[in-house]
């Protein structure tokens, strides 16, 4: 479950080491943006030592690489890949040809470091139009693929537009990164909201993430973390409803009855699917045994 | 692995420490400050020796300004400035 993903600059020793205690349901160890080229290999030094001596708790740890078009992203992996972080993302991925030629070196440097092929998944991030425009056919490009990740800086310098709080601008590239991921049958994570101090511009910009239906958001300051998180749960009602839903899925197959009814309304199979997750996701937040609900969701049909 | 100049990595920021190497004539020298000597400079300058062993290092200057840094940023810190003294470009 990534709700929140928090990104920390990779050369920032204070801010890495607290990096498990942030509330973040991830982190994102950023070797990028955050550090100067002059910078890159103490970062990436840095980072190594990290991530091979600190315990980040419950976070996955996830490493952003420099871009496949510089020369410091093959470094990153060698150093990085050892470590065994549960992600890589690769920034301003521009199509399927990026994630094919990142999986060839992490194929490559898997095994030659003895590390199970195919181990290393991909979180691609889409910050340009190309990109964006690209996102089907990235997000299926590699058994690697686990999420597409919108980040709108970029994107809205690409298309030459002003980034607002409102979003507007970006409203097509988030519905079709979205589409693209389940289409794909991978995730979608939300850019971050860059107003540090706006909480309740966070509230509303992460509200209508979710209602899109990205699965979590990222964060640039840990003052954002506790929101996105509460927002990316269910909430009481939701998973209220969800159980009162297999309740009467029960119910209607002790009593052999094809049409299940909740609420003075049908109930098909995709509200028991979007009943199931809200279950399985109230369910991992809790740190409890994921609901066994499969057999349940089978008899549910149409 | 031999150094050829003089190199930092690290800052003065809480948590980091700035180390400073310089090639040197006959052993190892190391001066430390720390915010943490009373309780953490030998040991300090222990995991210093011991990340100069491990790199091969022989004849060094270490200046380490410690502002709390834990042993992984000391080691950190401590290999990118001997690489940086022994001349290997930033890519690596």
């Amino acid at each position: 479950m990534r709700r929140s993903m928090l990104f920390l600059p990779s050369n920032n020793p204070n801010m890495i080491g607290n990096g498990g205690l942030l509330g973040a349901d991830s982190i994102i160890f950023d070797l990028e943006d955050a550090v100067s080229p002059d910078e890159k290999d103490a970062a990436r030094e840095l980072l190594k030592n990290a991530l091979g001596a600190l315990d980040f708790g419950k976070c996955e740890r996830i490493v952003r690489i420099n871009g496949l078009d510089t020369p410091y992203w093959e470094e990153d992996l060698r150093a990085i890949l050892p470590l065994t972080p549960e992600l890589i993302m690769p920034p301003k991925v521009s199509g399927d040809a990026d994630i094919r030629r990142l999986d060839e070196k992490l194929t490559e440097l898997e095994t030659a470091m003895g590390i199970e092929t195919g181990h290393t998944k991909i979180l691609a991030l889409l910050e340009t139009a190309l990109g964006v425009e690209n996102a089907f056919a990235a997000a299926g490009a590699s058994p690697r693929m686990m999420g597409l990740f919108l980040g709108a800086e970029d994107l809205t310098a690409d298309l030459r537009c002003k980034r607002s709080k409102e979003g507007s601008e970006i409203l097509y590239a988030r519905g079709r990164v979205v589409c693209a991921a389940r289409a794909a049958g991978i995730e979608a994570y939300d850019t971050p909201f860059t107003d540090v101090q706006d909480l309740e511009g966070l509230e509303k910009d992460a509200t209508f993430a979710k209602g899109l239906g990205f699965s979590g958001k990222a964060c640039i300051s840990p003052a954002h973390v506790s929101a996105v998180n509460r927002i990316f749960s269910p909430s009481e009602e939701e998973i209220a409803y969800a159980r009162d839903v297999f309740t009467a899925v029960d119910r209607a197959k002790r009593l052999g009855k094809g049409v299940i009814a909740l609420r003075g309304k049908m109930i098909d199979a995709p509200i028991v699917q979007r009943a199931r997750l809200v279950l399985e996701a109230a369910s991992e937040i809790e740190g409890g045994e994921l609901f066994c609900v499969n057999s349940v969701i089978r008899c549910a049909g149409p | 692995m031999e150094l050829k100049h003089g190199a930092v990595a690290g800052t003065l920021e809480s948590s980091d420490i700035m180390v400073t190497v310089l090639p040197g004539a006959g052993g190892t020298r190391i001066s430390l400050t720390s915010t943490v000597e009373a309780y953490y400079g030998d040991s300090i300058r222990e995991t210093i020796r011991q990340v100069l062993r491990e790199l091969g290092v022989e004849n060094v200057r270490v200046e380490a300004v410690d502002h709390g840094a834990l042993d992984c940023t000391i080691r950190a810190r401590l290999s990118t400035a001997v690489r940086r003294a022994c001349g290997e470009e930033h890519t690596s």
